[in-house]
């Protein structure tokens, strides 16, 4: 076996670089697939969902004229229709899935969605920075989204002691936080970035804000007359509950324990195969329903949408179990849990790096023998 | 306030309906998506600045011998619709059957001038290669919505009966190229010509065979009436030459001349209006086509072909790198991000030619598409607007 020492010394999360780009290769035969199948049916879905968020919104809307009954399910409509349009719509058409259908409605350089980030600018944090750097300390900004201490790998600062009362703040305030979140804050502090740099984002940010502000708390307030105040709390009532379910969705996708962070160092000459191995080690899944997936824009399936972000959503479940036999396969983690599980683990994170020191709880991989040829045929 | 309004040119349907849906307010009300996203969910007839069409009928014109069939397909546009001038096209949007996929063809519009909100028809010939043209033909039923641009175009007809000129007008046509002729002249006959000023329409066209010709009713009865327009009909191996042309209108490098059809017709015609002096006739207006596209190259063989970089009028050879690849070799420096096509920040306009998805090894030649640039090459001749 001391023949084999040396290779083994190459081993990357357990795999040898032949591995990984087998694993690769599976992977892009899995994506051709479901590239090859795509038509009516997403097509259809898609359309579904729209229409239910458009009527959800609409009845939403019409039910603030009922006085005090109408109220709260006025409030429920809304924000489901607020969760939709942010989630299994805007998110998934402005990252392209739907391109495919020419339908300029759903085309992701068109769509905008109702939250105060300009989609515009919500596209290059994410679909660019985040899914392209995805856990990369240094690089990806969505680790710790420039306020928050969650990986050892982040230096402590005495600032982070309020690590909780940060999340918490972003959790409620969440759309503003993502809104804010292309200013990089954090990278004018640490004198990377200048202040001039914002000023482009400025014109189309204040456009954004003023727009959603007019209509949620002034236009449809003043519309209803003597209930203004109450259509003004319920609809500032929906902006918060979609808040408040988006951050608890998006924080379990890269925070919960055993997730891997990876090192600018250790991805400087990746492959396609490594960019593959980094979003399977770098994302984690929520098991649920049928509807919790929906609620969720399948962002409960992050570790298929990290690895394919640009198929349709509706594609995640359905292929699911396969990524999962194909990290069974290579002896890589597979991480998913209950809605609680996750969140659980991503609020034990926030509590710990508020102080300093830490270590990484990253999944075990399998001894460096486990995984080879022979088994990877299976 | 122009600036929620996506087309200010042009009139607009009227009606306190139309001005409250295209108001401020409800631009306000309906950010991000707009009202018409909010409309189509109850009907798809209603708009108030997008323009859609129900299809009424589908009338076959030719069942096709030596061509494929031809039909005249009624629509009734939503009332956004601004009206035409005679002569222009449109952008019609289908939805295929099984891709789902939205593809938009222009067509010109048959139909005599309209108003807004007026019924329009198109004529059209179900293309092999056209799966939009072969839908509208074949596939397309009473009922079926179709999405629709404004009119547009300028090989128009600007005479009319009240022009107070005694111009002659000629209209020189091949197959399906016949269509916005047809329109100029069935909108002068509408609108009351009777050739008793003196002026006269000449109307030349080519078909395949008797049986392949559109219109043939029609173009009979308007060459029987007292009109003063004169149909000549050519079938079959009869090609355009000057000298018949010079017969039937003597003076006609210096007469009003509409011509469209194919690319063969458009050749002669452009050489017999081509002066000793090498001078194109000013007088000869014609309507252009998107150029066939080159073969595309086999997987693995050399590729072939030329990519340009239509906004830069930058030309290069295509050399099987990506699009983007090959823009900054040029000097270009598009917009990127992720150079691995999953963030589409640097997705452009392919207007016309063949490209390979890198990634998938699929190739596409539909015009005006959509393509990330950093997973894209060409695969023969391409126009990229960049």
């Amino acid at each position: 076996m001391t023949t084999t020492a040396p290779e083994k010394d190459e081993r990357y999360h357990g795999l040898t670089a032949e591995q990984i780009e087998k694993l690769g290769e599976e992977l892009d035969a899995l994506r051709q697939r479901i590239i090859a199948d795509l038509g009516e049916a997403d097509a259809e879905y898609l359309r579904k969902v729209v229409k239910t968020q458009r009527s959800m919104e609409v009845a939403g809307r019409a039910l603030f004229y009922l006085p005090v009954i109408g109220w709260v399910p006025a409030v429920a409509c809304l924000s489901i229709s607020k969760i939709l349009d942010n989630m299994e719509i805007g998110h998934n058409v402005m990252h392209g899935q739907y391109d495919f259908l020419g339908d300029p409605a759903f085309n992701s350089r068109m769509f905008d969605w109702d939250t105060v980030c300009p989609g515009e600018q919500w596209k290059y944090s994410h679909n660019y920075i985040h899914h392209t750097f995805t856990n990369i300390v240094g690089k990806d900004r969505d680790v710790g989204y420039g306020i928050l201490r969650m990986d050892p790998d982040q230096k402590w600062h005495p600032y982070y002691l309020g690590n909780p009362v940060y999340a918490f703040l972003l959790m409620v305030l969440f759309e503003w936080g993502v809104a804010m979140h292309d200013l990089e804050v954090e990278n004018i502090v640490a004198g990377k970035r200048s202040l001039e740099d914002n000023k482009p984002l400025y014109p189309g940010l204040m456009k954004k804000v003023k727009r959603q502000a007019l209509k949620d708390y002034v236009l449809f307030p003043a519309l209803t007359g003597p209930l203004f105040p109450l259509t003004f709390a319920g609809n500032a009532t929906a902006n918060l509950i979609r808040n408040i379910w988006a951050f608890n969705i998006i924080f379990c996708g890269h925070f919960p324990a055993g997730v891997a962070s990876f090192s600018e160092e250790e991805t400087a000459d990746e492959t396609r195969g490594h960019w593959y191995l980094r979003q399977m080690l770098g994302s984690a899944n929520i098991t649920g329903s049928k509807l919790m997936h929906l609620m969720s824009g399948n962002l409960s399936h992050q570790i298929e949408h990290h690895l394919f972000p640009d198929l349709p959503a509706r594609r995640y479940p359905e292929i699911a179990e396969e990524v999962r036999e194909i990290c069974e396969r290579y002896g890589l983690p597979y991480n998913t849990g209950r809605l609680g599980k996750q969140l659980f683990s991503v609020f034990r994170k926030i509590v710990r790096y508020s102080l300093p020191g830490g270590t990484a709880k990253v999944s075990p991989v399998p001894g460096p023998d486990s995984v080879t040829d022979d088994s990877l045929a299976a | 306030m122009s600036a929620l309004i996506t087309t200010p040119t042009g009139p607009t349907p009227a009606g306190p309906v139309g001005r409250l849906l295209r108001s401020r307010l409800v631009a306000a009300l309906t950010t991000p998506h707009g009202v018409d996203r909010y409309l189509e969910r109850f009907n798809p007839m209603w708009a108030a600045h997008e323009v859609r069409a129900r299809v009424v009928s589908v009338h076959r014109e030719t069942a096709g011998r030596d061509t494929a069939p031809v039909a005249t397909i009624t629509l009734e546009p939503t009332s956004t619709w601004r009206g035409h001038r005679a002569g222009q096209h449109v952008l019609v949007g289908v939805e295929l059957p099984g891709s789902a996929r939205r593809l938009t063809r222009a067509f010109s519009i048959s139909s005599a001038a309209s108003v807004p909100g007026e019924q329009i028809t198109l004529t059209v010939r179900a293309n092999d290669d056209g799966q939009v043209s072969k839908y509208l033909v074949r596939e397309a039923q009473p009922g079926t919505i179709v999405h629709l641009s404004q009119a547009q175009g300028e090989f128009t007809l600007d005479e009319s009966p009240a022009t107070p000129t005694s111009n002659h007008l000629l209209f020189i046509t091949g197959g399906s190229g016949i269509t916005p002729a047809m329109s100029m002249v069935r909108t002068l006959l509408r609108d009351g010509y009777d050739g008793k000023a003196g002026r006269k329409v000449t109307f030349l066209h080519y078909a395949r065979s008797p049986e392949d010709q559109i219109f043939a009713d029609e173009l009979a009865a308007i060459a029987e009436a007292d009109n003063d327009v004169t149909v000549h009909l050519r079938h079959g191996d009869q090609v355009f030459n000057e000298l018949e042309l010079r017969r039937l209108v003597p003076d006609f490098r210096h007469t009003d001349t509409w011509l469209c059809g194919p690319a063969g017709l458009v050749d002669l015609v452009r050489d017999a209006y081509t002066g000793p002096d090498g001078e194109l006739s000013p007088r000869l207006r014609m309507e252009f086509f998107k150029p066939a596209v080159a073969r595309a190259a086999q997987p693995g063989e050399a590729v072939e072909g030329e990519v340009s970089f239509t906004r830069s009028g930058t030309t290069v050879a295509a050399d099987g790198a990506s699009l983007l690849e090959q823009a900054e070799a040029a000097g270009l420096s598009p917009e990127y991000g992720c150079r691995m096509g999953i963030c589409f920040t640097c997705t452009r306009t392919k207007t016309s030619g063949t490209t390979r998805n890198v990634l998938t090894g699929e190739e596409s030649s539909l015009p005006d598409e959509e393509i990330r640039i950093c997973v894209t090459s060409a695969a023969g001749d391409c126009h990229v607007d960049l």
